[in-house]
């Protein structure tokens, strides 16, 4: 048992912190700084995505014969703990990590060449068409029709919590392409062009009051959306497949470099904040409530070490670890957005709809104010996304309990 | 970065293992528990024998040149089966500091007593009004010639009604909770002037008050520099920490896994209640609790021995998710176990009074919260 990592790992680590430096140039730190949901605009996003290409570091968890970095299982996980710290923009993942991946193991030769490309160098921007308006935890339930016309698939219904999906080109949709036997078995994976005529989107206004086209998720309509047969990814009826296998590729991510980095946040802001003539930093209560924070953060982290050197020493991680790591990771964050609002007090009230937009204008009361809130309510999703927290603790009774 | 075992720590764990289930199960540890002295002499000389008395001690010293990582896996498994012979006091503790920062004629003189199973060792370092902090001493080391005069009263000294020898803290100079001027001494049990109520504890230990009245102890009874005993107690209690952590984790491993399986095969109206969705999800925290204190036990374990920064924050960080995970996963089994987790006959009980007892041993959550927030 050791703590220190390897001369190599250290030196792996300062190339990181160099191109962080380099990279996350003042214009897109801002946004990260003001986003009220974690996502900053599209031109940011494309800017930052295309950097790390240009280093090589666009997908790091990409095989290299695709292009992908070739980072060792430590490397991994020092780069996304630096890029959390860092608090740079999150690799959009519905192409570089969920549908890449699917294409990879399931897609035809055609399928690798016309799509892999662009997902890497970020030139297409995906979302993907998962849950319906009646299937959310209960995904196999899902109704969305793809009816076989000879040389393509008339596809009809509706996807929803489509994230950002008013910036997509492409969605991969899980269909409904038969009705018989299993409720699994007649689902089929589908690459759906967003250009296509029948296809519309429709913003879904979330608690953090997004500003115009500028929200985080959507509701898409497919109205005899004509999709051609070499759009299909893996067999007929096999999409089931294809939607698991992208669940045993998502392994958990750490979470306590960025939950750090929300915790300084809160720590300026109530630097900041006078109360009872001192700084609320000062405050013997709020001072313990964020003690406690941060030693939660320091046992998530202790979690997420043990766990990347099980990973790193190529033994797999069960279910159990990463619907842990989800849990508990989106519980701390969740707790951080509500200590920060609670620390701006009277200035979490004002309500700016853009906080991205350039203005002189400086946030009333305190600099940094207007995003607080609104990420208060925006990370109650936390707990809800990515199967909600109950899916989680269900995942864990069946798998590691044997429940 | 690694957190894997070695192979000699994995047979370390086997052997202690093997030995706690074919001599300690739960029938075997509450006749211990109940008898008129409260340990047994035979297990703690069949300690010496297999070499878990010299674990952490340096070969020099006759040891076996563990670490805290070696220790860890010892209480992890001791924990396993409620194990009440004074480990924690006589090797970690009293052990500990002696191996630190004995002189090497104490050294000499002491540890091969500890490693042979000869002498239980007790630490007494409370006092009455001094709740958590180790540096509210009341007791007196007045200089006498050569030597020091002791009085004074230390409270539930953990071991003492076994021990032959106690590391006693007592002011030299300062005032009552002044870090500096606090002395560890070694006192005979048996010398003139001691004198002590023993009691049962709780969780089945015995413990004792301790009264010191004129107890003359030579010079070279003091251990380290006089004045300097509050951070040589403050990093032993630090490795305490790390190690009733390893054996709370023991703990919580057995009941949640007898948790489990009582849940499996307990039927009400027809299916077993590990079937109830609501229970399930009340197991999984329990497994989650139990996941996190394990990161944080090996963290600590490993952070012992760094400097003395990072080893308070890790230790008091550690001890507040034992303290709150332990409270959590004992009161959730003996919840699940319904009636029958109430008895004194099934184990599960007997686990919750030990994580119970093991929250306020060395400062409770509150306490090490703020320790935590103050590091």
């Amino acid at each position: 048992m050791d703590l220190k990592y390897s001369a190599e790992d250290e030196a792996f680590r300062q190339e990181v912190r160099d191109f962080i430096d380099e990279a996350f140039t003042p214009d897109i730190r801002r946004e990260c700084e003001r986003s009220k949901n974690g996502y900053i605009t599209k031109d940011s996003h494309v800017t930052w995505q295309k950097r790390l290409y240009e280093k090589g570091w666009a997908a790091p968890n990409w095989p290299t014969e695709h292009g992908g970095a070739g980072f060792t299982p430590t490397q991994k996980f020092i780069y996304t703990q630096e890029m959390e710290a860092a608090g740079a923009p999150h690799t959009i993942a519905f192409g570089m990590t969920m549908v890449a991946p699917v294409i990879m193991k399931f897609g035809t030769e055609e399928q690798k060449a016309k799509y892999l490309p662009d997902i890497l160098a970020s030139n297409v921007w995906w979302c993907q068409g998962y849950s319906e308006p009646g299937s959310g935890s209960d995904l196999a339930s899902l109704q969305m029709k793809a009816e076989d016309k000879g040389d393509h698939f008339l596809c009809n219904g509706t996807k929803i919590w489509t994230t950002m999906a008013q910036h997509a080109d492409m969605i991969f949709c899980l269909v409904r392409t038969s009705n018989e036997g299993k409720r699994q078995e007649g689902i089929s994976f589908l690459l759906i062009d967003m250009h296509t005529p029948g296809v519309t989107v429709s913003p879904l206004v979330t608690l953090d009051g997004p500003a115009e086209g500028a929200q985080e998720i959507n509701q898409v309509f497919f109205e005899d959306v004509k999709v051609p047969k070499e759009n299909l990814v893996g067999n007929l009826n096999e999409g089931w497949t294809c939607a698991k296998y992208l669940l045993e590729f998502e392994r958990g991510n750490p979470y306590s470099g960025g939950l750090y980095r929300s915790l300084e946040k809160v720590k300026k802001l109530a630097g900041d904040v006078v109360s009872e003539g001192q700084p609320l930093l000062q405050d013997d209560d709020f001072a313990a409530k964020m003690a406690d924070l941060e030693r939660q953060i320091m046992v998530l982290e202790a979690t997420e070490l043990r766990i990347f050197s099980e990973i790193s020493a190529g033994q797999n991680i069960g279910p159990g670890s990463s619907s842990m790591l989800k849990t508990r990771g989106s519980e701390l964050q969740q707790e951080l957005s509500q200590l920060g609002m609670e620390a701006v007090g009277q200035f979490g009230l004002p309500f700016v709809e853009d906080t991205l937009a350039s203005t002189n204008e400086s946030d009333i009361g305190m600099a940094g104010v207007a995003p607080v809130t609104p990420r208060y309510f925006n990370y109650r999703k936390t707990s809800i996304y990515a199967g909600s927290n109950e899916i989680q603790r269900g995942i864990i009774s069946k798998a590691v309990l044997g429940l | 970065m690694d957190f894997s075992f070695t192979e000699e720590q994995t047979l370390l764990r086997n052997m202690v293992q093997s030995f706690v289930q074919d001599n300690y199960d739960f029938d075997a540890r509450m006749k211990i528990v109940r008898s008129e002295e409260g340990m047994s002499q035979e297990i703690w000389q069949q300690f010496a024998e297999l070499g878990l008395l010299a674990a952490p001690f340096s070969e020099e010293m006759g040891g076996l040149d563990g670490g805290p990582i070696e220790t860890m896996v010892i209480m992890e498994e001791l924990g396993r089966g409620l194990v009440v012979e004074p480990y924690l006091p006589t090797v970690v503790l009293c052990g500990g500091i002696l191996s630190r920062h004995g002189s090497d004629a104490q050294k000499e003189a002491q540890l091969p007593g500890i490693i042979g199973g000869e002498e239980i060792w007790a630490l007494a370092y409370a006092e009455p009004q001094s709740r958590f902090n180790p540096a509210d001493v009341l007791t007196s080391a007045k200089a006498d010639g050569d030597g020091y005069v002791l009085n004074g009263t230390k409270a539930v000294v953990v071991a003492a009604p076994w021990a032959s020898k106690l590391i006693v803290s007592a002011r030299i100079s300062g005032e009552q909770r002044d870090s500096d001027g606090l002395g560890l001494f070694i006192v005979e049990k048996s010398a003139a002037g001691v004198s002590t109520q023993d009691y049962p504890t709780v969780d089945g230990n015995r413990a004792s008050e301790v009264t010191l009245e004129n107890v003359a102890v030579a010079a070279d009874a003091l251990i380290g520099e006089a004045g300097n005993g509050l951070s040589i107690l403050e990093e032993a209690l630090d490795y305490g920490i790390g190690a009733v952590c390893a054996e709370a984790i023991g703990h919580m491993k057995c009941l949640n896994d007898a948790t489990v399986e009582y849940c499996k095969t307990r039927k009400q109206f027809g299916v077993p209640i590990g079937s109830f969705q609501v229970l399930q999800h009340r197991m999984v925290d329990m497994f989650m609790e139990y996941e996190q204190s394990v990161s944080m036990t090996y963290m600590v374990n490993m952070k012992l021995v760094e400097g003395e920064a990072e080893r308070r924050k890790a230790a008091a960080g550690a001890k507040v998710q034992i303290g709150k995970s332990g409270r959590f996963v004992g009161q959730e089994a003996v919840q699940l176990h319904g009636g029958m987790g109430m008895t004194e006959e099934l184990n599960v009980g007997h686990y919750f009074k030990r994580l119970t007892v093991i929250d306020t041993q060395f400062g409770n959550v509150d306490h090490h919260l703020k320790r935590f927030a103050a590091a």
